[in-house]
């Protein structure tokens, strides 16, 4: 048999149908659905009079327009609450199980699947939402669809889908002190452009991923899609083992010792081809800061904000001007040190109790600066219990920041928490796009480290000196 | 929903010269607290809109029917409000050197078509239609080409190839539906779930 990377074997396992030179039709494992872009396929079920074939392949939860405070349902604006309550009625009507307002296990799409156990290593998994690429962490195919593609999916629990082509992303060396995948991650996405994924399928190998743990994984591989493409995979292995072991969803007893005797085959084969390669040195990385309004446009948090005109192409310094002058940032000078207004910790990127355990590393004993709103939105009602039962969110209110109610929250600014004009936000978020925090606002995408220390100081701050202080 | 269908167009462009235009941008969040795909035009590039000289507000852009814009449209977010927004202020077509992977399978299924021409021709026709906003842009589905006019001779006709997945293109030029086809391989669905799942 030919050597076959760990996409191929996904991909070739989950084949239903081929059209001739066309596209395949690839049968999905794994549907989640939210509120947001799923009722109108709901609404296009109920007019052609289909059912969902799978509900038990199919979970729903709440996450992005819900208000990140106890009580959301009875404090949302009337088209957030009506959208929510769609959700409730949709789920009901086509016997989809919803983690809804006041579940227990209610959370960001993200953070709650792989946190439940739904996602396995090898699956195809989908959802309404770019961010799927998140659930690569375990060496499943997974990516984001339209909501004409969540309706196919539920109603025939597969979808039209052209294959893409690989590209390996080796990842050499060992992250320094202070430096997180969240910076790996960043540095990989300026090295291929917003668009030099588009059509690929990334898969991270190399030491410094297999050092990596679970919810790490799980960061690097969700903005697989800032960079255009739309999975990340990283090989299954013990540490994948170790994290889903237990869960709820996960398989157990002899079920579990065959899932894992199966998933440990899942490694690109030695002597697979990619069709395109990138190598990234993770010893030579600092913490990185985003300086304009795509994720690609970022720099060490020390280094300086590169000058439009050493930019590749034409396009490339028109871009990078018209983002210098709406981030009001000067080339040429670092960006460490820029006042900021607010900070956000949270979303599917970096909203999980690593995440909350590295920002509470350095809350602990200080005090966000005079004039910062600082905000922690853990990922999940589960990881809120765990961060509660840990007593971060203690360290994150004497420091003086809010500790809020799992949901997107502040990463798409839908549900109330928003930016208001002209604000300057440090946010663990995956997007810096013109407003996407709120109309007018802007973002500096960075780790939850680099955030936190940024509000402690009241500008942009490398967190290094924050940790050796300790 | 009948299938959206698609031969040609030909009509009126609107050049919107940025590189990267994100998802968020051609409608943003706010507008998408809805259960309907009705009133998306007017969350249309919404912030951009009022903006001193962005084009879609520009008298000559009141019926067009084709976007030309930089490399790498409808990055970001999946929302499919965004293809439904374009579709609903008017477009059929976007011309760009490039367009992210998600937003092209979503242009495609409202039948909007996601034409992507190298890099020169597009500046090319970027060009001409700044100096002459009421030049006639064809997209042709059927021959896979752009054409305009670009010189006073009747016979001055620019051409640029496009490709489109040829399943896509046979659907468009067609009529199919894809959920349609999706439903009549029931059997095959079941056989596969039946051996692997
Ligand atoms: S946290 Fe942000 S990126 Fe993640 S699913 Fe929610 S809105 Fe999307």
């Amino acid at each position: 048999m030919t050597a076959r990377t760990l996409f191929g074997k996904v991909w070739d396992a989950h084949v239903v149908a081929q059209e001739p030179a066309g596209p395949a039709v690839l049968y999905v494992d794994l549907h989640l659905v939210h509120e947001v872009t799923s009722p109108q396929a709901f609404a296009e079920l109920r007019a052609r009079g289909l059912r969902v074939r799978r509900p038990d392949r199919t979970f729903a939860t709440m996450d992005h327009s819900i208000p990140t405070v106890k009580n959301p349902l009875a404090v949302a604006d009337a088209s957030a609450a009506a959208q929510l309550r769609q959700l409730v009625v949709n789920c009901e009507e086509f016997g989809v199980p919803l983690w809804g307002a006041g579940d227990p296990r209610q959370g960001i799409v993200h953070v709650v699947g792989p946190e439940q156990g739904l996602t396995h290593p090898g699956m195809t998994i989908v959802c309404g939402d770019s961010h799927t690429s998140t659930h690569g962490a375990f060496g499943a195919l997974a990516f984001g669809i339209g909501t004409s593609q969540v309706g196919h999916v539920l109603a025939t629990q597969c979808l039209v889908a052209r294959r893409p082509r690989t590209l390996a992303v080796e990842v050499d060396g060992a992250l320094g002190p202070g430096v997180t995948a969240k910076d790996l991650i960043l540095a990989i996405i300026a090295a291929l452009g917003a668009g030099g994924g588009t059509g690929y399928v990334l898969e991270y190998r190399g030491a410094a991923i297999r050092a990596l743990g679970m919810e790490a994984r799980m960061t690097l591989c969700n903005m697989s899609i800032e960079a255009g493409a739309r999975a990340g995979l990283i090989a299954p292995d013990d540490v994948t083992f170790g994290y889903l072991a237990g869960k709820p969803h996960a398989p157990a007893g002899a079920a579990w010792d065959a899932a894992v005797d199966r998933w440990r085959g899942l490694a690109t084969d030695d002597g697979a081809r990619f069709e395109h390669a990138v190598r990234i040195d993770a010893s030579a990385l600092a913490p990185m800061v985003t300086w304009g309004t795509t994720p690609a446009q970022a720099c060490a948090v020390d280094g300086p904000v590169p000058d439009p005109a050493t930019a590749g192409g034409a396009d490339e310094r028109a871009a990078a001007t018209r983002a210098l002058d709406y981030m009001k940032v000067e080339a040429g000078k670092p960006l460490a040190g820029k006042p900021v207004d607010v900070v956000f910790i949270g979303s599917c990127t970096n909203s999980r109790l690593s995440d909350l355990e590295a920002a509470a590393k350095i809350f602990a004993g200080r005090k966000v600066a005079a004039g910062v709103r600082a905000l922690v939105v853990p990922g999940s009602q589960e990881i809120k219990r765990a961060a509660e039962a840990a007593g971060l969110d203690r360290v994150f209110t004497a420091a003086g920041a809010e500790w809020r109610e799992p949901g997107c929250s502040m990463c798409i600014a839908m549900n109330g928490d928003a930016l208001t004009p002209g604000q300057l936000a440090v946010s663990t978020s995956n997007r810096n796009f013109e407003g996407r925090q709120g109309q007018g606002g802007r973002t500096v995408l960075a780790s939850p480290l680099t955030a936190a220390a940024s509000a402690i100081a009241g500008a942009i701050a490398d967190p290094r000196p924050y940790l050796e202080a300790r | 929903m009948p299938a959206p269908q698609f031969t040609s167009v030909t009509a009126r462009a609107v050049v919107l010269d940025a590189a990267d235009v994100d998802t968020d941008q051609i409608i943003p969040a706010r507008f998408l607290k809805t259960t309907t795909k009705d009133g998306l035009a007017a969350g249309l590039f919404a912030d951009w809109r009022g903006r001193p000289g962005f084009p879609l507000d520009e008298p000559s852009a009141a019926g067009a029917q084709i976007l030309i814009a930089g490399v790498n449209f409808g990055c970001g977010s999946s929302r499919e409000h965004a293809a439904w927004a374009l579709a609903a202020w008017g477009f059929r077509a976007v011309i760009a050197p490039s367009f992210a992977d998600i937003f092209r399978g979503n242009a495609l299924g409202q039948g909007l078509v996601p034409a992507a021409i190298e890099p020169a021709a597009h500046a090319k026709l970027m060009t001409v239609v700044r100096d002459a906003p009421d030049t006639r842009v064809t997209v042709d589905l059927e021959r896979l080409e752009v054409r305009w006019m670009c010189g006073p001779e009747a016979d001055a006709v620019c051409r640029a190839a496009f490709a489109v997945d040829p399943f896509a293109r046979r659907q468009l030029l067609e009529g199919v539906d894809e959920l349609g086809y999706l439903l009549k391989l029931d059997d095959r669905i079941t056989a596969y779930e039946g051996v692997s799942r």
